[in-house]
């Protein structure tokens, strides 16, 4: 969904390219807590994931594609601001060298695909996995539920952000059926591809998804109840 | 912690993979934003990006005939930069000194994302 030149007036975008640079600037300071041993050396790979895969179109219904938008996945595996981060690098990366996504709509590609993204996908995941079952399946659940929601979210965001400053004038109402449907289908490959990627890396290195370090936290303090208060604050 | 670095690498080289192999098999579909605006009628009012002219525009690397092997390169280029970008992005954040002032709460962006 990334959106071109054109689209969005003037001042919309201004505002937009505002409300990114505020996120960014929150993630910097944000991230500093997020990047330990174990995050930081994942934060490179996040991003150039969601890179790759965000060139993998999927097709949905009616000759239209979609792909990965990463956001939810980028926000489990590293944490949200350092997925901010991520997401921004990637963004501005396809804007300036790929010319994928427009570049005074940088900014509302960051506010839809960072921030709304990540803040949903995010949220979704936190507040699943607090009710969930402290398991595998209950992370991946809470996870796919996050992914899946985090993109007819951005899409509804799009259509409010061209309620208020849409260069064309169509009706709105036709625009957010048809936004929200097809990214409600997307929207399902996005669940797939977090669920799975996030599965293979909870296999081989658990200790590499900080949104499940709870899950590894419990299992240490089980055995060894001297060592859990030092293995909890490392953690953090 | 040297099996990071393995795995690290292990997943960089997939990213290379997926972005200058896989990604010949993507589909070329108008992508759910670009179909809707064309349905809805507003998709005339996209304008080229100033970046139009870059020689890698469209994922395509103009200088190169084959397209197989320029939009590999095009993708395999693309994960370079992004990796060089965030690595130096972290190094950055992480040398501040973290003198701890209002540390955002984890949950604190979804708050954010909602005003808007």
């Amino acid at each position: 969904m990334h959106v071109p030149d054109g689209f969005l007036d003037a001042t919309t975008s201004t505002g937009t390219a505002a409300v990114a640079a505020a996120g960014v600037a929150l993630a910097l300071r944000g991230s500093r807590h997020e990047l330990d041993e174990r995050t930081a050396p994942m934060a490179g790979l996040t991003a150039v994931f969601v890179f790759a895969v965000q060139m993998m179109n999927f097709p949905v219904a009616f000759g239209t594609s979609g792909h990965l938008m990463g956001g939810a996945l980028a926000a489990v595996l590293v944490g949200p601001w350092t997925a901010v981060l991520c997401l921004t690098v990637v963004l501005l990366v396809q804007a300036l060298v790929f010319a994928d996504g427009g570049l005074t709509a940088l900014g509302t590609n960051v506010t839809l695909l960072g921030l709304v993204a990540i803040g949903v996908g995010y949220g979704v995941f936190r507040g699943l996995r607090a009710v969930l079952p402290a398991t595998r399946t209950g992370l991946l659940a809470s996870a796919g539920v996050g992914a899946f929601l985090s993109v007819p979210a951005a899409a509804l965001v799009f259509v409010g952000l061209f309620g208020l400053g849409g260069v064309a004038d169509v009706a709105l109402g036709p625009v957010t059926a048809a936004m929200v449907g097809v990214h409600l289908l997307i929207g399902l490959g996005e669940a797939v591809i977090t669920v799975a990627v996030l599965g293979a890396v909870l296999t081989v290195r658990p200790d590499l998804v900080r949104g499940g370090r709870h899950l590894l936290r419990a299992r240490e303090l089980a055995p060894r109840p001297g060592l859990a208060g030092a293995t909890a604050v490392d953690a953090r | 912690m040297t099996r990071t670095r393995t795995f690290v690498l292990i997943g960089t080289v997939l990213a290379l993979l997926i972005a200058g192999v896989g990604s010949w098999y993507a589909s070329s579909a108008p992508d759910g934003l670009e179909a809707t605006a064309e349905e809805q009628g507003f998709g005339s009012t996209a304008r080229d990006s100033a970046a139009a002219d870059s020689p890698l525009a469209d994922y395509t690397a103009s200088w190169i005939g084959d397209d197989r092997l320029s939009g590999g390169l095009a993708g395999v280029i693309g994960v370079l930069l992004v990796l060089a970008l965030t690595s130096v992005l972290v190094l950055l954040v992480r040398r501040r000194p973290a003198s701890d002032d209002s540390v955002p709460d984890d949950s604190a962006p979804r708050a954010d994302a909602r005003q808007h």
